[in-house]
C-alpha cells in the first residue's frame, strides 16, 4: 500500500527556488522529446537544433533579441499585474491598441515632425492606448466586481476585429501580399535598427529599462509595495488602509501601457505599417504569460525569461522549416514548459511523502 | 429570397454547433467551480484526433469515439493541475491551449491538403426533413447538430433535475459545505473537468470530419474562446447556451450576408464578445450578487481547510 | 461519551469528558470560548476523532469516523456557521443533505416527504425560495429539517440563537420542545444563561477543555452556573498602580453597527475613554467586539451614532485616516487581516505605517528605515526569528502576533484598539506582552482592550465593560464590587447602571 501524504514546505530559499525551475525545466526537455520521437523526429537533434539556430550564431542571436523585445516589455508588465493577483490575459489586446494609436500618431504628425521629436511621440501615443485597454477591465473588476480573465479576453478580441475594421476601411492603404493594411509609415517614425539586423534598439532600450524600473517600482517604492500587499492579502489590504482602485488602475495602466510600447516596436520597427492582427503579433501577449512565469514574476529576470523564450520561437521557427514541422510546434514547448514549471511550484511548495506500507 | 433564407438558417446551424457542443462542456465544468480556459486546444485535439482515425479506419463513428478519448486524456492534464495540484486555473488552463494547439498541429501536419473519402454524413430525420421551408434547414443536418442539442437538454436535465445536478451545482458554490455533508469535492470536480473536455473534444471533431472535410492547422479559430465567452453569456445554463450559441453562429453566417450591405463584418464579429461584457455590466448593475457565476469559480479548495 | 480526550498541537482542547444524554432530553453545553464546547460535539459529529475516549449509542460503542456515519447513527448537527449553498434553493439544500435523495427529480420527491415534516413541527418554509432570501432563523430551519429528514434522534445545535432575533428565538425554543416531546433528544451549545436555564433539563458546564460543573436546571440557578462557567469567586487583584486619570481620548456616543449577515452587531453603544486607562470590554467571543473594533478603526461602516478622537469626528473615515489621527489596531484576526503572509517580515513591519514621513520619501520606500524599524521591534519585542529577511509566514502565532503588537505600539498611538492581544500565546509572551501595554499607557497613550480572559482584564483594565449582544451590561471601575456579577452580564443576564465617570474637564 503506499500512502502519499503532503504537508507545506516552510523554508523556500532562493536557491531552492531557482533549482526547482531548472529541474521542471528540465523534466519539461524531456517530456518534449518524447514527443518529437514519437512523432518521427530525432529529438537530441531537434532540441539542439532549436538551441542553435537561435544561440548558435550571430544570425540566430540577432533573430532571438529582436523576438525577445516585446516579450520582455510585455512579461515585466505583467509580473507587476500578477503580483497584485490581477490576471492580465489581455496583452495581445493592449499591444494592438498601442500600435493604433502609434500609427495613428505616425501617419498624422510623422510627416512634419523629425524622428527626435515624432519617435517620443508615438511611444508615449502607444503607452495611452495600451494603458486605456488596461484600465477598462481594471474598472470593471473594482466596481463591478467583473471577472479581469474575462474582460480582457474579450478586450483582445475586441481590439482585434477594431484594427481589422480600421486597415479595411477608413484606414486601408496599400495592399501587401494580397493582404490589407495601411500605408507605410512616415519615415521618420520608422525605428532604426542596429545594423545588420532587425533589432530596434529603441525598444530594446525601452524594454531594459522597464524592466529595470519595474523592478525599482516593485520591491522598492510605496506603490509597489502596496500592490504586493493587495496581491497577498486583500484584507489586510485594507487593514492597512490601501485603496485598491487607485492601486489597480495604475499597475493596469502600466501592465497595458508596456505591451503598447511592444505594440509600437512592432509596428514601427518591424513592419514599417500596420496590417492585420495576426501579423502585428505573433500571440507575444500569450507567451509573456510564460515568460513572467518563469521569471517568478521578477521583472528583472523578465529579461532573460524573455530571451529564452525568445529563442523558443526562433528555433522552433528554424527547425519547422528544415524538419518539416507545423508552425505550432513551438506552442508544444510552451505548453509542456508552462505544465512542468507549475508541477515544479507544487513541488516547492509542498513536502510530498511517499510510504510503503505493508498491507 | 426563399433559398437564401434556408440556406442562412441551415449555415446558422452548421455554424452553431461547436460552440454548443464546447460550451454545453464548459458550463459543466465551470458550474463546478474549475475554470477551464483550454477549451481552444482540446478542440483542436478532437479535431485532428477524428480526423485521422476516421481517415485510417474510414468509420466517422471511430473518429468520434476518438476524439472523446483524446479529450478526455489531454484534460486531465488541467484537472490533475486545478483539482489536485491547486495550481492557478488561468495558467493552467492556457498551457492547455498552447499544448493542445501545438499538438494538434503537429499530428496533423501528415494529414494536410488530404481530404476525407468517407466523412460525416448529414442525416435526414424522417417526415420532419420533409416539411417545406424549415425541413432542410433544422432536419437534414449532421448528426452533430443532433447530438449537440441532445447533449445540451441532457446537460440542462442532469444540473436541475437530478441529484448529481445538485451536488455539482453545489461544489462549484461552497465546495466546504458540500464535504461536510459528505459529498467527494474532487472527484465531482475531476469528473466535471474530464467531461466537459471531451464535449469540447467533440466540437472539434464536428470541424474536422461534418463541417468540412480536411485538416487545417487553426481550424478552431478561436470557437474555443467564443465558447468561453458563450458560457458567460449563457449565464452557466445549458438550455441558453442553446439559444446564445446559435445566435453567435448566426452572426458569423450574417458577416458574409451584410458585407454587401456595408456594415462592416469586423463590427459584427465584435458583437459575441461586446455583448459578453454588457451582460456582465447589466447583471452587475442590477444586483452585483446575483451574477450568477459558481461563487467559487476558479478558487483552489483545500480539503479540511477551517 | 466517555473519557474523551482530544488535543490539538499540543493544547488540549477536550479532557477527559464524560457525557450522557437521554431521550426526551434537551442537554445543554455551556462554557467560553475555546473551552471545547464545539470540538467535543464536532468529535460526536464525526469531524473529527478522539485521542482516546469511547462513543456508545444506545449502550454499543460505535466508531464515528465522518459526518456520514454520525447521519446514519442518527445524529445531526446545526454549525454555528451554516452549510447551507446561498444561491440554491430551500429544496436543493435539503436535497444536498438528505441521504437517501433520488437521483430523478429529487426536488418533486422531497416535495411530499417535506411537507409531511412541516405539519408535524409547523416549519413553514418557502421551498423554492433562494437561501439568501431567508432570514437568519429560516435558514437555521432549514438546517434543522435537513437533520430530522435524515432522521436524527439527537440533534445538535452549537450556538443556534447568535444570529436570531427575540422573536425567532421563541419560534426555535418551540420547535425543539416540541421534538422533546416527540422523544428526540438536543445537545444545545450556548454561552447564554439565559437560554440554557429556559429550555434546557440538565446543563453541562465546560472550562478550558474539561468539565468543570453539571446539573438539572432546576436545582440551580444562574449565579451558580455562572461561578461554574467563570470560575472563580471574582477577587480583585490589583498588581499595579492605578494612574491618575487624565483628559478624555475617546469618545463613543450612541453607536450602531451592522455585522456580516445584516443584523446589527452593536447596538447603542456608548462610552469614554481617558488618557493613560486601559479600558476593558468583557465578553464571550462574537457578541459585538470585533464589529466594535472594526467600527472604531474604520474598517466597518458605522451606521449611526459618533466616534470622536480628542474631540475630532473620526466617524466613518478612512481606516489610513483613522490611524493618523492616532488610533492603532491589533486586530482579532491576525493573520487574516494583520499581516500578507507571503512577503518578508521587515514589510509586515509597516503594513499600517509605510505611508509615514519617516518610512517613505515621496514614492520610494525608505528601506534602511524599515529595516532598522523592523529590527528594533525584533529586539524589544523579542520576536523569536533568524533575520528579518524572514518570510513572516515563517514564524509561530505567537511571535507574528508579537510583531503585530510592536508595530502598532511602536508608533505611539493615542489609542490603541487591541483585539485579543493574547490569545494563543504561551505564558511568557502573555505576560510580556501584558507588561508592554501597561508601559504604553503610562507614556501617556490609552489602551481599548477586547478580551475573553477575565484574569488578563483585571490585571489590565481600571475600567470594565460587558458586552453582550451587541449591548453594554455596564461599565465598571475594576475595583467596584459589583464586579462579582460579572459572569452574569457576560452571559446576558444582568445589566448595571453606571454613573458617569468624574474626571478633568474634556478638550
Amino acid at each position: 500500500m503506499i500512502r502519499i501524504t503532503t504537508s507545506d514546505r516552510y523554508n523556500i530559499t532562493p536557491l531552492r527556488s531557482f533549482m526547482t525551475n531548472v529541474v521542471a525545466l528540465g523534466a519539461g526537455v524531456l517530456a518534449i522529446s518524447l514527443i518529437f520521437l514519437a512523432a518521427g523526429v530525432n529529438p537530441l537533434y531537434a532540441v539542439s537544433q532549436i538551441f542553435l539556430e537561435s544561440f548558435g550564431s550571430v544570425y540566430g542571436i540577432k533573430e532571438t533579441i529582436t523576438k525577445a523585445i516585446p516579450l520582455i516589455l510585455i512579461g515585466a508588465g505583467l509580473t507587476l499585474a500578477f503580483r497584485a493577483k490581477f490576471w492580465n490575459i489581455g496583452a495581445e489586446g493592449q499591444l494592438l491598441m498601442g500600435a493604433i494609436f502609434a500609427t495613428w500618431t505616425a501617419q498624422h504628425l510623422g510627416n512634419a515632425l523629425p524622428s527626435v521629436v515624432i519617435v517620443p511621440l508615438i511611444f508615449t501615443a502607444g503607452f495611452i492606448g495600451g494603458a486605456l485597454w488596461g484600465i477598462i477591465p481594471a474598472i470593471l473588476k473594482i466596481k463591478y466586481a467583473i471577472n479581469e480573465v474575462i474582460t480582457t479576453l474579450m478586450l483582445n478580441y475586441i481590439c482585434a476585429e477594431f484594427l481589422t475594421m480600421l486597415i479595411v476601411g477608413p484606414w486601408k492603404g496599400k495592399t501587401r501580399f494580397g493582404f490589407p493594411g495601411t500605408d507605410a509609415l512616415p519615415d521618420s517614425a520608422i525605428l532604426g535598427v542596429l545594423p545588420g539586423s532587425r533589432i530596434h534598439y529603441a525598444t530594446l532600450i525601452l524594454a531594459i529599462i522597464c524592466s529595470v524600473g519595474l523592478c525599482v517600482l516593485i520591491y522598492k517604492t510605496r506603490f509597489g509595495y502596496e500592490a504586493r500587499v493587495v496581491g497577498e492579502n486583500p484584507d489586510a489590504g485594507k487593514y492597512a488602509g490601501i485603496d485598491f482602485l487607485k492601486t489597480s488602475l495604475i499597475l493596469m495602466a502600466i501592465s497595458g501601457g508596456l505591451a503598447g510600447f511592444a505594440g509600437v516596436g512592432e509596428v514601427a520597427g518591424i513592419h514599417h505599417y500596420l496590417g492585420y492582427p495576426a501579423s502585428v503579433s505573433s500571440g507575444y501577449g500569450f507567451t509573456a504569460i510564460i515568460v513572467a512565469w518563469l521569471a517568478k514574476l521578477n521583472p528583472l529576470f523578465a529579461i532573460v525569461s524573455g530571451l529564452f523564450f525568445a529563442g523558443i520561437i526562433v528555433g522552433g521557427d528554424a527547425i519547422q522549416i528544415s524538419l518539416g514541422l507545423p508552425a505550432a510546434t513551438v506552442q508544444i514547448v510552451n505548453g509542456l514548459l508552462l505544465i512542468f514549471l507549475i508541477m515544479g511550484d507544487y513541488f516547492l511548495h509542498n513536502k510530498v511523502q511517499i510510504r510503503w506500507f505493508r498491507a | 429570397m426563399e433559398e437564401l433564407i434556408i440556406s442562412t438558417i441551415q449555415r446558422t446551424m452548421v455554424a452553431g454547433t461547436p460552440l454548443l457542443l464546447a460550451t454545453t462542456g464548459e458550463v459543466i465544468c465551470e458550474r463546478s467551480g474549475i475554470l477551464n480556459l483550454g477549451v481552444e486546444g482540446v478542440m483542436a485535439v478532437g479535431a485532428v484526433t477524428a480526423f485521422i482515425v476516421t481517415m485510417t479506419t474510414g468509420h466517422p463513428w471511430l473518429g468520434v469515439l476518438a476524439a472523446m478519448a483524446a479529450g478526455f486524456a489531454v484534460s486531465l492534464i488541467h484537472a490533475f493541475a486545478s483539482v489536485t495540484l491547486q495550481a492557478n486555473q488561468v495558467v493552467s488552463g492556457l498551457a492547455l491551449t498552447m499544448l493542445g494547439l501545438g499538438l494538434s498541429g503537429m499530428m496533423g501536419k501528415p494529414y494536410v491538403g488530404r481530404p476525407l473519402a468517407v466523412k460525416m454524413d448529414d442525416v435526414a430525420i424522417p417526415f420532419l426533413s420533409d416539411l417545406p421551408w424549415i425541413g432542410k434547414a433544422l432536419f437534414y443536418q449532421s448528426p452533430f447538430l443532433y447530438l449537440a442539442l441532445v447533449l445540451a437538454i441532457a446537460a440542462w436535465f442532469l444540473l436541475e433535475r437530478t441529484r448529481m445536478g445538485i451536488q455539482i451545482k453545489s461544489t462549484g458554490e461552497n465546495p466546504k459545505a458540500t464535504e461536510t455533508q459528505g459529498i467527494n469535492v474532487s472527484l465531482i470536480r475531476y469528473a466535471c473537468v474530464l467531461v466537459g473536455g471531451m464535449f469540447s473534444a467533440l466540437a472539434g471533431a464536428h470541424l474536422s470530419i461534418s463541417y468540412s472535410s480536411s485538416w487545417v492547422e487553426g481550424m478552431t479559430a478561436g470557437r474555443g474562446w467564443i465558447a468561453i465567452a458563450l458560457t458567460i453569456f449563457a449565464l452557466w445554463n445549458p438550455g441558453r447556451a442553446i439559444f446564445a450559441s446559435f445566435i453567435f453562429g448566426g452572426i458569423f453566417v450574417l458577416q458574409y450576408l451584410l458585407q454587401p450591405l456595408g456594415i462592416s463584418p469586423n463590427f459584427l464579429a465584435m458583437l459575441p464578445y461586446l455583448s459578453t461584457l454588457f451582460i456582465l455590466l447589466a447583471i452587475s448593475f442590477k444586483d452585483p450578487r446575483r451574477l450568477n457565476a459558481p461563487a467559487w469559480l476558479g478558487a483552489a479548495y483545500k480539503r479540511g481547510e477551517r | 461519551m466517555k473519557d474523551i480526550c482530544k488535543s490539538f498541537q499540543g493544547v488540549h482542547a477536550n479532557k477527559d469528558i464524560n457525557l450522557e444524554i437521554n431521550s426526551g432530553q434537551i442537554l445543554g453545553l455551556l462554557g467560553e470560548n475555546g473551552a471545547g464546547k464545539t470540538t467535543l460535539m464536532n468529535i460526536l459529529y464525526g469531524i473529527y476523532q478522539p485521542d482516546s475516549g469511547s462513543i456508545l449509542i444506545n449502550g454499543k460503542p460505535v466508531r464515528i469516523s465522518n459526518p456520514l456515519e454520525s447521519i446514519n447513527l442518527g445524529i445531526g448537527m446545526v454549525h454555528q456557521h451554516f452549510m447551507l449553498i446561498q444561491n440554491h434553493s430551500v429544496i436543493e439544500n435539503i436535497a444536498l443533505g438528505y441521504k437517501d435523495t433520488p437521483f430523478l427529480f429529487p426536488q418533486k420527491v422531497l416535495r411530499q416527504k417535506i411537507k409531511a415534516f412541516s405539519s408535524q413541527f409547523d416549519f413553514q418554509i418557502d421551498l423554492d425560495q433562494k437561501v439568501w432570501q431567508l432570514s437568519a432563523g429560516e435558514q437555521q430551519r432549514v438546517e434543522i429539517i435537513k437533520t430530522l429528514l435524515n432522521g436524527a434522534d439527537l440533534l445538535i445545535l452549537d450556538e443556534p440563537t447568535s444570529v436570531l432575533t427575540p422573536q425567532e428565538i421563541k419560534e426555535l425554543i418551540e420547535i425543539l420542545r416540541r421534538m422533546k416531546a416527540d422523544g428526540h433528544s438536543v445537545i444545545f451549545i450556548s454561552h447564554k444563561l439565559d437560554e440554557i436555564m429556559d429550555i434546557c433539563d440538565r446543563v453541562t458546564v465546560l472550562r478550558k477543555g474539561r468539565i468543570v460543573g453539571g446539573a438539572r436546571t432546576k436545582d440551580t440557578d444562574k449565579m451558580g452556573l455562572a461561578r461554574m462557567m467563570v470560575g472563580k469567586e471574582v477577587t480583585l487583584t490589583m498588581s499595579r498602580e492605578k494612574l491618575p486619570r487624565g483628559n478624555r481620548v475617546l469618545s463613543v456616543q450612541d453607536i450602531r453597527v451592522t455585522g456580516d449577515k445584516g443584523l446589527a452587531a452593536v447596538k447603542n453603544v456608548s462610552f469614554e475613554l481617558y488618557k493613560n486607562e486601559i479600558f476593558g470590554v468583557a465578553g464571550v467571543a462574537g457578541n459585538g467586539q470585533r464589529e466594535l473594533a472594526e467600527a472604531i478603526t474604520g474598517i466597518r461602516a458605522i451606521d449611526s451614532g459618533k466616534v470622536l478622537i480628542n474631540g475630532r469626528d473620526i466617524t466613518n473615515l478612512s481606516p489610513r485616516k483613522i490611524y493618523d489621527n492616532g488610533v492603532s489596531h491589533v486586530p482579532e484576526e491576525r493573520i487574516r487581516f494583520g499581516i500578507a503572509p507571503g512577503l518578508f517580515l521587515y514589510d509586515n513591519a509597516i503594513l499600517k505605517q509605510h505611508h509615514l514621513k519617516k518610512f517613505s520619501k515621496r514614492y520610494f520606500l525608505k528601506y534602511e528605515s524599515v529595516k532598522l524599524h523592523a529590527q528594533s521591534i525584533i529586539t524589544e519585542f523579542r520576536v523569536a526569528t533568524h533575520s528579518i529577511n524572514n518570510q513572516i509566514r515563517n514564524l509561530s502565532g505567537g511571535n507574528i502576533q508579537k510583531l503585530i503588537l510592536g508595530r502598532e505600539i511602536s508608533e505611539q498611538p493615542q489609542l490603541l484598539v487591541a483585539s485579543h492581544p493574547t490569545y494563543g500565546l504561551d505564558v511568557g509572551a502573555t505576560q510580556f506582552l501584558r507588561e508592554h501595554l501597561l508601559k504604553l499607557c503610562r507614556q501617556g497613550s490609552s489602551v481599548l482592550l477586547f478580551s475573553e480572559d477575565l484574569d488578563e482584564i483585571f490585571e489590565l483594565c481600571d475600567r470594565v465593560a460587558v458586552i453582550f449582544a451587541g449591548e453594554f451590561m455596564g461599565i465598571l471601575e475594576t475595583d467596584d464590587e459589583r464586579i462579582n456579577d460579572i459572569g452574569l452580564m457576560m452571559a446576558g443576564s444582568k445589566r448595571i447602571n453606571t454613573k458617569p465617570v468624574k474626571t478633568a474637564p474634556a478638550n
